[in-house]
């Protein structure tokens, strides 16, 4: 029902290009693990990598401790939610779900019964004789899921399943992805280049660059304690301030030298690290918080992006007292 | 396995669809009085009696003539239809399309015997524009059928762009409907012209005394094998496989 | 005059060509034509009127009879072979052959395509005649001890047919293969399926469509081509387009002709509404 997959020393390179360049990752069993990074990262790669679409230039994939080289997509303990969904339009919901039962001889009245319970788990009790092009999006999205974990793979891998759907749409599949997994227990592989979804849905992000692996943790971690310049721009915006012998273009900090990175909602009147009196250039109420350009009064060139709470007022031209609240300082 | 044996298909595929062409256009080149083994020796006089053969040039011209006009009135008449019925919701639309499309899957003969029964009806003298009429039937199907998978929303709000600026009608086909379908316009142009060039049964029954040429060869083969007409079949098979490689490097070279 | 009257207005002007054209030159014609075959000869002369004579000659003739059969016969197993043969070229070219060759293979594959009609007919001969390529090769070999008579066959009418219909087939084919997203193979193999699983569960199913509309294109083309029979079959057999072309020529029957042109039309039509469910007309 579950298994750790261990990729080691991955590499994949085409003629010339590379697209993944000795990637090592250890997944266990039973996690929620999302890859995520910007199109050409190489998420994708590695994720059909996993599912034996491909075979790596280098290194070696291991699922649930076996050695995967050579073997078929059709005889690997995984299963995939392609970007496109790939539901057959041909064959009604069921034998879609069914299908992959049925290419294991599971006889008819069986794997029917399985369907079924499979389309109830996502939500599509009862609609088992429509075809596909009969659906919305999403539920296009939730019989893909259906039928991967219909043949109840030790790891379900998910390219990137929400892609097509709308913003408030993706964050309800955002949810109900969650909770099937926790009911399953199935090892998830998710790709996606939308860190929101990634937040919300990871046990462990991976953001991934360039064929490489950035960072590896849990969201919290990978949001505030970004390891490189790259994972902190990509997890959301951030103020990139250089610190140099000890001082900052505002005055003298007291942390180490390199970039000292804070995101806008750190910056508060009461942070511990004085930024000191700034001057507001520009506001926009964002609803859910109030976001401001600023300069330091000491620094006029430096720009810092600030998110308030809606309760404070903020005056174009007015001057406030800032200081962050956490921030990290990376080097490279 | 399945790799080599997919290889060795392919290869005797072509084979097969060489074949014919192969030894057509060797034995075009036979120094001797029949096109079948064994091969003599290697002359041209057969391509030099060919060219110099007035009833044949004619015939080419005849077939120049009958392909590109016919070719040119079917794309203007179906772009016209497909133009009409993508845009506006008429009543019947469907079935006109059914009526527009239906010369497409009747068989050539039926279509060329229908005419002839409507010419000697009328009294209309059969001739190379008697079979161009037959062309345009057989052509204007196709060319509906291409401009009219073509046109899609993209094109709609285009033109849609172009009237709410203050184009007329007759300026939104020829400045954008047009020129945006050039390489479809140009697709069913051209598709129209190897047909109709190499149309034989429509031409056969609807000319008399000016020929096009494949009723020309037609009457050749009449008189049994001959090389002369090898160097005929390959002349017609290296003009239209040049057009074809034109139209594969220029027009359709350029779709994304 | 509303906006929406004028556009209709316009849209009909635009429209109205192409219909008088095809009311004029097929419609008109072709009911002229059922008319013409419920009338009857008298000597040299056309009696018009309504006798269904002519139809019952079609099927009591044994001659016109067996031309029908011919003609279905000739027709079903040139279809039949023809897409046999076709769907694993158009197959190996859209999955085995590298992407950048792809264009050039399929403009190889049908490049005989662009022989003039009457001609690969013609070039058939040589190659399958009595002193033609084929028994050329073999006797030299000592593969055989006389020459094979195959031109002047139904063998040779078919061989020729299959020649032109699959080169016609690989290229629909081919554009039905290469437009199914890759995704499909690899979800039916990632659940299981074998290569042989993946193209009869999911491969064949989603361009099926695309193969009847070549069929039923194959089959209409075929059942009413003149040419290849008249070239390569010799005088042994007759198919229906021959025995319409014998009417016209030797005695002027057309409403002979007529009768038996709207039997063939009836043919096709009932092809049509065979294959009708995935036909694709439209998108061929």
């Amino acid at each position: 029902m579950t298994a750790a997959v261990s990729i080691q020393a991955v590499s994949q390179r085409y003629g010339q290009a590379t697209a993944l360049d000795r990637v090592s990752l250890e997944i266990e069993a039973g996690e929620f693990v999302v890859l995520l990074g910007p199109s050409g990262c190489g998420k994708t790669t590695l994720l059909n990598l996993i599912g034996g679409f491909t075979e790596p230039t280098e290194g070696a994939i291991l699922i649930g401790g076996r050695d995967m080289a050579g073997v078929a997509p059709k005889d690997r303990p995984t299963t995939t939610v392609f970007q496109d969904y790939a539901l057959f339009p041909h064959m009604s919901l069921r034998d879609n779900v069914a299908f992959g039962l049925r290419m294991r001889g599971i006889d008819r009245g069986k794997r029917a019964a399985k369907a079924d319970q499979m389309l109830a788990l996502v939500g599509l009790e009862g609609r088992g004789d429509r075809r596909p092009h009969e659906l919305s999006g999403g539920q296009r999205q939730r019989v893909a899921l259906a039928r991967a974990l219909a043949v109840e793979p030790d790891v379900l891998l998910l390219d990137e399943p929400l892609g097509a759907l709308d913003l408030k749409l993706r964050r309800q599949m955002q949810d109900e992805l969650k909770a099937i997994q926790r009911r399953v227990g199935t090892t998830f592989v998710h790709v996606t280049h939308d860190q929101e979804e990634a937040m919300a849905i990871a046990d462990r992000i991976v953001v991934m660059n360039a064929g490489h692996i950035e960072h590896v943790g849990p969201p919290r971690e990978v949001y505030l304690q970004p390891k490189t310049l790259f994972t902190a721009g990509f997890m959301g915006e951030i103020n990139r301030i250089p610190v140099a012998g000890g001082r900052a273009p505002f005055g003298p900090v007291d942390v180490p030298d390199g970039t000292l990175c804070i995101r806008p909602e750190a910056i508060t009147p009461a942070g511990a690290l004085r930024i000191g009196p700034c001057k507001v250039e520009d506001a926009a109420f964002f609803g859910a918080h109030i976001r401001v350009h600023v300069s330091p009064l000491a620094a006029t060139d430096l720009r810092l992006i600030v998110h308030l709470p809606q309760s404070q007022s903020v005056e174009h031209g007015g001057v406030l007292d800032l200081g962050a609240e956490t921030w990290v300082v990376l080097t490279e | 396995m399945i790799r080599t044996l997919s290889w060795a298909y392919l290869a005797v595929a072509y084979a097969f669809v060489f074949l014919p062409v192969a030894v057509l256009v060797a034995f075009s080149f036979q120094d001797g009085r029949l096109p079948v083994p064994p091969f003599k020796g290697v002359t041209l006089d057969w391509y030099a009696k060919v060219l110099g053969n007035d009833d044949l040039t004619a015939a080419l011209l005849n077939s120049l003539l009958v392909a590109v006009v016919s070719s040119l009135v079917a794309l203007i008449l179906g772009f016209l239809a497909a133009h009409a019925l993508a845009r506006v919701r008429l009543p019947g639309s469907a079935l006109m399309r059914g009526v527009l499309i239906a010369p497409m899957t009747v068989s050539y003969l039926i279509v060329a015997l229908g005419l002839l029964n409507l010419f000697n009806l009328t009294g209309l003298r059969l001739s190379l524009l008697t079979a161009g009429i037959g062309h345009v039937v057989v052509n204007l199907p196709l060319c509906f059928a291409i401009t009219y998978a073509a046109m899609g929303d993209h094109q709609r709000s285009a033109e849609r762009a172009a009237r709410d600026l203050g184009a007329p009608e007759w300026k939104v086909v020829t400045l954008i409907s047009a020129p945006m379908l050039a390489v479809p316009l140009a697709a069913a142009f051209f598709l129209s012209v190897t047909f109709s060039w190499d149309e034989f049964i429509i031409a056969f029954l609807l000319t008399r005394f000016d020929v096009t040429l494949p009723v020309e060869i037609w009457s050749m083969l009449k008189s049994g094998l001959s090389p002369a007409t090898n160097a005929v079949g390959s002349l017609v098979f290296l003009v239209s496989v040049t057009l074809v490689i034109l139209l594969e490097l220029t027009v359709f070279r350029k779709r994304p | 005059m509303s906006l929406a009257a004028k556009d209709r207005r316009q849209a009909w002007g635009l429209l109205a060509p192409a219909l008088v054209w095809t009311a004029a030159f097929f419609i008109l014609p072709f009911f002229a034509m059922i008319a013409l075959s419920f009338a009857h000869m008298e000597g040299r002369e056309i009696v018009r009127g309504f006798d269904p004579g002519n139809y019952t000659r079609i099927f009591t003739d044994p001659v016109m009879l067996e031309a029908l059969r011919n003609s279905l016969e000739i027709t079903v197993v040139v279809t039949v072979i023809s897409i046999v043969l076709a769907y694993p070229l158009a197959a190996i070219i859209a999955f085995r052959v590298p992407a950048c060759w792809q264009r050039l293979a399929l403009l190889l594959a049908v490049l005989p395509f662009w022989t003039s009609y009457v001609v690969r007919s013609y070039s058939w001969l040589l190659v399958l005649g009595q002193n033609g390529v084929v028994n050329k090769t073999l006797l030299g070999l000592g593969l055989i001890a006389e020459p094979l008579e195959i031109a002047s066959t139904r063998a040779a009418t078919v061989i020729g047919f299959v020649h032109f219909f699959v080169m016609l087939l690989t290229l629909t084919i081919y554009a039905n293969l290469i437009q199914l997203s890759p995704n499909y193979a690899r979800a039916a193999q990632d659940l299981g399926a074998s290569r042989w699983q993946c193209f009869t569960h999911v491969i064949l199913p989603l361009t099926l469509p695309g193969v009847i509309t070549g069929a039923f294109l194959t089959f209409v083309l075929c059942i009413g081509d003149y040419i290849t029979p008249q070239i390569l079959g010799g005088n042994t057999e007759l198919t229906l387009p021959q025995l319409i072309m014998l009417q016209l020529g030797r005695s002027g029957n057309f409403p002979l002709a007529s009768a038996l042109s709207v039997v063939l039309m009836a043919v096709v039509t009932l092809a049509y509404f065979a294959s009708s469910r995935w036909l694709r007309l439209d998108r061929v």
